[in-house]
């Protein structure tokens, strides 16, 4: 048993570093340090950058322009860019739409969609849940209703995450309401220009709009944008979801953020005329949340060794994204912890792209409680933690 | 043995109440965060007319009692309702000061302003580098001739915005953390070399960043006496800080009430929330620990108000604020998570009571140094 990188492995890990050292923007890792969030322009310049180097869409297939990366190489290199604060590209293009594109789409899908997702020049947004099918998500009922050559669209979708920005949609509509609910969803591709769509922006409790209900009134969408066939998009969506848990664990985030927590700690006084890293009770937290990052990576590192070895992602994604996503909570609630009385200024102008005026608190201090706030959503979307215990229960333990 | 409230607390609690139901629903709270002043003057107004103003203040100076009890049975409502308002600003901190520290008519003046609703006063302690230590003050106040100029910064300072007058805590003598050498000056919040930047906290109520750039007053704004100000001082903030256990109780039952409301509302899989065991014992454990916090509360408030020792007193409410702050990291989180995305938006009042919990957690001491300073009393 071993947990060693081979000698290439190795390599591959240094010309990763190397790169992002040489090319993530400094002005970038800038913001990225003092949590100020990426504009759109900035995170497509950073993935336009990537594509540039042949790295935009690291799981992706030779044939369709993807590095063919092992999957070990493909976790040293999501390593590299958590650690360095770079982000991931934006998931609803590469990682969520363009893989049932290439495995249910046709040849013109394929070839009118993939490239532009691959050279970031189109921007994805993701029409799945609804106001009353969010956990229940195959309870949906916006209804795609078949004339001519055209479906036309009816409903409504929620926590749609910066349709803002995107030129385009993809959704899971009811197709049949006549059979069981899972038999009668379609899978659509739809442009975000189409006449009849409306978004309503919905801001968070950390102040900042970063999703969006999505109305559809009469929207007409061409037949040929549909995937695959029609009421089999539940069997897409369940591949798209598999994707959707992959990488969830943020251990490299973490590791980083870790990191910094320790370095404020060392420069927080304790108000006894000593600093937060000699305070015990705050030194056990910093060592219990090391620890359980230590053993989710290496239960992260035995899902990968099974992947290696040609074994299909299973009910460990559950396990990855319910200690993933309750680490990095614990994470946050250290982050308010140690900002103290700088947690409690709610400022989030002060994160916002381009911000300048007065900044209250010390360095980033207001921002903790911003990221408390908002990552309340990790353990509520891609699948709530409840649904992913369902999952363990049922696939595992066999309840 | 009897924890029933008396006719008076029943009579003050049904006011409060009767006040937030009818007048302080969630938009009015949201126009009113919104509004220059970021409190409400007119309710201010109301306060002072409904006699609460006079609840945290003895007999002697014209007050409702000062018992604990009765700022409990107000705070748990307030919280309910997250009412913005410098009540604990105003009235508990800088008002239980001014009670420690003040004489002849400076005091009476003060008192009397306070309870009229005329003016707002806020206590400007904390400082960037003190965290929840109270004698740990950099800010300092040096006498020249009949004067004393105070220079320094300070953070964190309730009602900030509108406020007229400043209770400054500086250092007159000793090293950074030395317990002597700690005086209290009422500072014109509009004097030159005060400089005020005012913003909201997370749970909506106005604070401020304060500098002092050699603001100068006469020595005969100091109240109290010359270094001496730290026993009262830490007695000040232990009734505030008793004051937002309470408002934090009021806060996670309302938590605790809407999250079961919305588990037998929302549907999903055909069937409301509710029926999911596992929702339910996580319900099951949010009522235990309201139910616990209810009680210590209640414990530090009769300890508050009976004859032990300051530092027993000290050590209740340490107690408190450690166990509700226990309480608050489960509460909190888990109405979010049950209440789903919807919970996580602006738009709903939950989410905004989280808010409020997260914010209570931290002032006066978060639960970890409460926690030490329990065992260390």
């Amino acid at each position: 048993m071993n947990a060693d990188y081979t000698a290439e492995e190795l390599a591959f890990e240094i010309e990763v570093r190397t790169f992002l050292e040489n090319e993530f923007p400094a002005e970038y890792k800038a913001k990225v340090d003092a949590n100020i969030r990426l504009g759109k322009e900035e995170l497509t310049h950073w993935q336009k950058i990537l594509f540039k180097k042949g790295w935009a869409a690291t799981s992706w297939p030779v044939e369709h322009g993807g590095p063919g990366w092992t999957p070990t190489q493909r976790h040293i290199f999501a390593t590299e860019l958590g650690m360095i604060g770079a982000p991931e590209p934006i998931p609803f293009g590469m990682k969520m739409v363009a893989p049932v594109i290439m495995a249910y789409g046709n040849e013109e899908q394929k070839k009118r969609f993939l490239p532009d997702i691959l050279e970031s020049n189109v921007w994805w947004c993701q029409g799945y849940s609804e106001p009353n099918s969010g956990s229940d998500l195959a309870s949906l009922k916006t209804a795609a209703v078949r004339d001519g050559d055209e479906y036309v669209v009816n409903g409504q979708k929620t926590w749609n995450t910066y349709g803002q920005y995107a030129d385009w949609i993809f959704c899971l509509v009811r197709t049949d309401s006549t059979v069981k609910k899972q038999e009668g969803i379609s899978f659509l591709l739809i442009d975000m220009k189409t006449p009849g769509i409306t978004l309503k922006p919905i801001v968070l409790i950390d102040g900042h709009h970063e999703v969006n209900e999505v109305f559809f009134d009469d929207v007409r969408v061409p037949a040929e944008n549909l995937i695959g066939e029609e009421n089999k998009g539940w069997t897409y969506a369940k591949v798209l979801l598999t994707h959707e848990r992959t990488n969830i664990s943020g251990v490299p985030r973490g590791k980083r953020r870790l990191k910094a927590l320790k370095r404020i700690a060392l420069e927080t006084d304790d108000g006894f005329g000593g600093n937060m890293l000699e305070n015990t009770s705050f030194k056990t937290k910093i060592a219990e949340a090391e620890i359980e990052l230590q053993a989710l990576e290496y239960a992260e590192l035995r899902t990968l060794a099974a992947l290696s070895v040609g074994k299909a992602p299973g009910p460990e994604s559950s396990i990855l994204k319910i200690v993933g996503t309750e680490l990095a909570q614990s994470i946050d609630a250290l982050f308010v912890e140690i900002a103290g009385n700088h947690s409690l200024p709610f400022v989030p102008e002060q994160f916002e792209n381009g911000f300048e005026g007065h900044a209250v608190g010390p360095g980033n201090s207001a921002s903790a409680s911003l990221t408390y706030f908002n990552n309340r959503k990790l353990t509520i979307f891609g699948g709530s933690n409840e649904v992913q215990r369902n999952i363990i229960s049922k696939a595992v333990l066999g309840l | 043995m009897d924890f029933s409230y008396t006719e008076e607390q029943q009579m003050l609690q049904e006011s409060v109440l009767k006040f937030v139901q009818n007048q302080y629903d969630f938009a009015t709270r949201n126009k009113i965060i919104a509004s220059d002043d970021g409190y409400s003057k007119e309710y201010w107004s109301l306060f002072a007319e409904l006699g609460w103003l006079t609840v945290p203040f003895d007999e002697a100076d014209g007050g409702f009692g000062g018992c604990a009890v009765d700022m409990v049975v107000m705070m748990e409502e307030f919280g309910k309702a997250m009412l913005v308002e410098p009540f604990a600003g105003t009235a508990i901190l800088a008002g239980r000061l001014i009670s420690e520290l003040a004489e002849g008519d400076a005091r009476a003046a003060l008192i009397g302003q306070i309870m009229e609703g005329g003016m707002q006063v806020s206590l400007a302690y904390a400082e960037a580098g003190s965290r929840f230590n109270a004698a740990s003050v950099r800010t300092t106040a040096k006498v020249d001739g009949d004067n004393v100029i105070i220079s320094g910064t300070k953070v964190a300072v309730l009602s900030g915005s509108g406020t007229d007058n400043l209770l400054v805590v500086a250092r007159e003598s000793g090293e950074d953390t030395d317990r002597s050498g700690i005086s209290v000056f009422l500072v014109d919040a509009n004097a030159d070399g005060v400089t005020m930047h005012t913003y909201a906290n997370v749970d909506g109520k106005s604070a401020s960043e304060i500098r002092l750039s050699s603001v100068t007053v006469p020595s005969s704004a100091r109240i109290g006496v010359v270094g001496g100000a730290i026993e009262a001082l830490e007695s000040a903030i232990d009734r505030a800080t008793l004051a937002s256990a309470a408002e934090a109780l009021g806060a996670m039952e309302s938590l605790l009430k809407k999250t079961v409301e919305y588990s037998k509302t929302r549907k999903q899989f055909g069937t409301a929330i509710g029926t999911f065991q596992a929702l339910q014992h996580r319900m099951a454990d949010m009522f235990i620990e309201c139910q616990l916090a209810r009680s210590i509360v209640v414990m530090a408030a009769m300890k508050m108000d009976s004859d032990e020792s300051a530092s027993e007193k000290a050590k209740a409410v340490s107690a408190a604020k450690s166990r509700v702050g226990k309480a608050i990291n489960k509460v909190g989180p888990e109405a979010v998570q049950i209440h789903g995305g919807i919970g996580t938006t602006e738009e709903l009042d939950v989410g905004h009571l989280f808010k409020c919990v997260t914010a209570l957690e931290m002032q006066y001491g978060n639960t970890d140094y409460h926690t030490a300073r329990f065992f260390s009393l």
